[in-house]
């Protein structure tokens, strides 16, 4: 990499150090940047606006729609302007066998309609949240992670350490990630399994999330590694070396704090991508298991309904996008404010 | 040039070993559960599970294994599925797979053409309301889950409107081999063509703007600039010209992604009997010999395909080729 693509890229500490004479830190110029954007800031609170009506579903589910989104509810009645209409409606079409769930009410029972098995979708959309986000973030961390401790020892030590763990992200990435991530669920779901001293049950939403973090460990390590590498030729770390500074301590103070920037750039859009992973796994039935339910799950349980009741399938993908869109927006914002380079070109 | 490509070739044929090896590990090697159990299928009967343990030779050494599956599934491809009794797992991709290439091919060349044309589009009018109507519906495109656009396109052109002059042209869903009615081949594919290139369209758009706007700060742009040439000439022949570079290469890697995963829930969703639904149906019935079969073939399929565009990328960029 060229010496001069190469100095924009300094930490936040040193970027606002020749800016300011390093009085402001580093993370207050970032917030302050985040603070002055008002897409960051609107894209945040809707972010948050998300997740505390996902917490509140157990709320939403007892006080206002009366029903437990978990059980089946095929025989339960409701009124509607005073009438007691059943939830599984005959169906009216054709020979009028078979029973379709009730629509969309709008009302505060069954707002957006019933599932296939009676269950209120409104109250399963706010779990089902819950749990698409609880993985997308989980996930996100534990490949950030993996993917951090992956890319610096691959960067850092180079040689052989290096040949082997770049030589094995690249093998790994170039099997295809859905293919990867059927592979490994259709083998861990379904059953109960020890990992180490924990013992995971069947149905855990530990597996969704350590697949889907696992599987996007070599798109984020790849980066890392070049990263750590541009580092370890800059200016200042030779400094380092040369004032004999021991190699781990150059690593924790000088290489960690610059890669950190970008893991950071890095997680709301691996969160958003983990939110459609999950909700695709689950719509393939290699997700999230029933009775648990996820955005995803909705949109699996809605395939059937599709033409009867769009609104199942219709609910689920709006939350996806809009929750989707958010993170984007946040994350370009983000990226800019940490990375002033890649703002150059807007 | 030829050690570049024999170099090429190699790394394609070591790829391909190690995602075998990191399949057959996953399936055959997971510990806490009998692989003959879990490809023998759903209640299957004890002498079924030992029959299966002896025909894939699960009592002994995991090389000998390995060895066995890759001889049932490339050299005499006899593995046959339990879940649907008797039925050759390898002929029965084969035949799936005219449908899956049929739709990525039309898919990576609608979302190559547009993914440009958005691109030098949004480039030209940076900053005004055609650049930002087409980022902003980029950027929803990217946020969708495919399987999603693909069941909104169904429940526009399959569900009232299907009647209509609008859409009376669509056929109902599935697939029709182009040997047998091109006509009705394309028609059956124009939707899911479009469902599956909408993405890459906006996320190719947007990378290719982004290139353009970076190449326009260089050097060269200035001298051509300065030359005299007009601003269209600058921004076709000279800025997107060095900037398409980067899109083809990513093209390569992008085409296994779109074969491993996004192909797969558009077939399901189109019910297009391809590779994808096989596998999907395999996943509802748990049929592990013909997942494996899937997985490992679509894998080995996007590897060639990655080599392929290298290759291609050695022939047309000399400076490759030192590498």
């Amino acid at each position: 990499m060229l010496p001069e693509t190469d100095s924009h890229a300094l930490s936040p500490a040193a970027a606002a150090g020749e800016e300011t004479g390093a009085r402001r830190g580093p993370w207050k110029r970032v917030f302050q940047g985040l603070i002055a954007s008002p897409t960051a800031m609107i894209s945040a609170g809707l972010l948050m606006l998300i997740v505390v009506a996902t917490l509140l579903a157990p709320v939403y589910a007892k006080h206002v729609s009366g029903t437990d989104p978990f059980r089946s509810g095929l025989s339960a009645k409701i009124k509607i302007d005073g009438k007691p209409t059943p939830v599984m409606q005959q169906s009216t079409e054709g020979l009028g066998l078979g029973v379709t769930p009730i629509g969309p009410t709008w009302g505060p029972q069954y707002m957006l309609g019933a599932d296939g098995q009676g269950r209120d979708v409104a109250a399963r959309m706010l779990y089902g949240g819950r749990n698409s986000l609880l993985i997308a973030g989980a996930s996100t961390l534990i490949c950030l992670f993996f993917a951090a401790i992956i890319g610096i020892a691959a960067g850092y030590s180079g040689g052989v350490v290096d040949g082997v763990l770049s030589n094995l992200i690249d093998m790994i990435w170039a099997f295809p990630v859905y293919l990867l991530a059927i592979s490994l669920s259709i083998v861990m779901i379904g059953k109960s399994f020890a990992l180490g001293p924990f013992e995971i049950s069947s149905g855990s939403l530990i597996v969704p999330i350590l697949i889907i973090g696992l599987v996007y460990v070599p798109y984020v390590a790849r980066p890392i590694r070049g990263r750590v590498m541009a580092i370890n030729q800059s200016e200042f770390i030779m400094a380092a070396r040369g004032l004999g500074i021991r190699r781990w301590k150059i690593l924790l103070r000088h290489i960690l704090p610059n890669v950190s920037t970008t893991l950071i750039v890095f997680a709301p859009m691996l969160m958003a991508l983990n939110i459609v992973t999950e909700s695709s796994l689950s719509f393939l039935s290699v997700g999230v298991q029933p009775p648990n339910a996820s955005w995803g799950t909705i949109l699996q349980d809605g395939q059937t309904l599709l033409y009867s009741r769009p609104w199942v399938s219709l609910a689920p993908g709006f939350a996806i996008m809009v929750t989707v869109l958010l993170l984007n927006l946040f994350g370009d914002v983000l990226r800019d404010v940490l990375d002033p380079k890649s703002a150059r070109g807007r | 040039m030829i050690a570049a490509i024999l170099k090429r070739l190699l790394r394609m044929v070591v790829v391909m070993f190690g995602i075998s090896v990191i399949t057959f590990l996953i399936f055959f090697a997971t510990p806490a559960s009998d692989p003959a159990a879990r490809i023998a299928g759903r209640n299957a009967a004890q002498e079924t599970i030992e029959a299966v343990r002896k025909d894939f030779g699960l009592d002994r050494p995991l090389y000998v294994q390995y060895g066995l599956m890759m001889e049932k599934l490339f050299i005499t491809r006899d593995l046959t599925s339990f879940a649907n009794r008797g039925q050759q797992i390898v002929p029965t991709v084969m035949a799936a797979a005219p449908a899956t290439l049929s739709l990525v091919s039309g898919a990576a060349i609608l979302w190559m053409l547009g993914g440009i044309l958005t691109g030098i589009t949004a480039a030209a009018f940076r900053g005004r309301w055609p650049d930002k109507i087409l980022m902003g519906i980029s950027m929803m495109a990217v946020a969708m889950p495919v399987f999603w656009v693909g069941e909104m396109v169904n429940l526009v052109t399959q569900n009232r409107l299907h009647d209509t002059w609008a859409f009376s042209w669509v056929p109902a869903l599935g697939y029709t081999p182009f040997s047998q009615d091109p006509g009705l081949w394309f028609r059956s594919m124009v939707f899911p063509w479009l469902t599956l290139a909408f993405l890459y369209i906006g996320l190719y758009g947007r990378m290719l703007r982004t290139g353009i706007i970076e190449t326009y700060q260089e050097d060269f742009i200035r001298t051509a600039r300065a030359k005299g040439l007009t601003g269209r000439k600058v921004l076709l022949k000279h800025a997107t010209r060095s900037a398409i570079i980067p899109i083809v290469i990513m093209f390569g890697m992008d085409f296994g992604v779109l074969v491993g995963g996004a192909a797969v829930l558009t077939e399901v969703v189109f019910g297009i009997n391809g590779v994808g639904r096989l596998t999907y149906q395999a996943l509802k019935v748990l049929d592990l010999p013909m997942i494996m079969a899937t997985v490992l073939y679509a894998s080995f399929f996007v590897v060639v395909a990655n080599a392929v565009v290298d290759l291609l990328c050695l022939l047309i960029d000399p400076r490759m080729r030192r590498a």
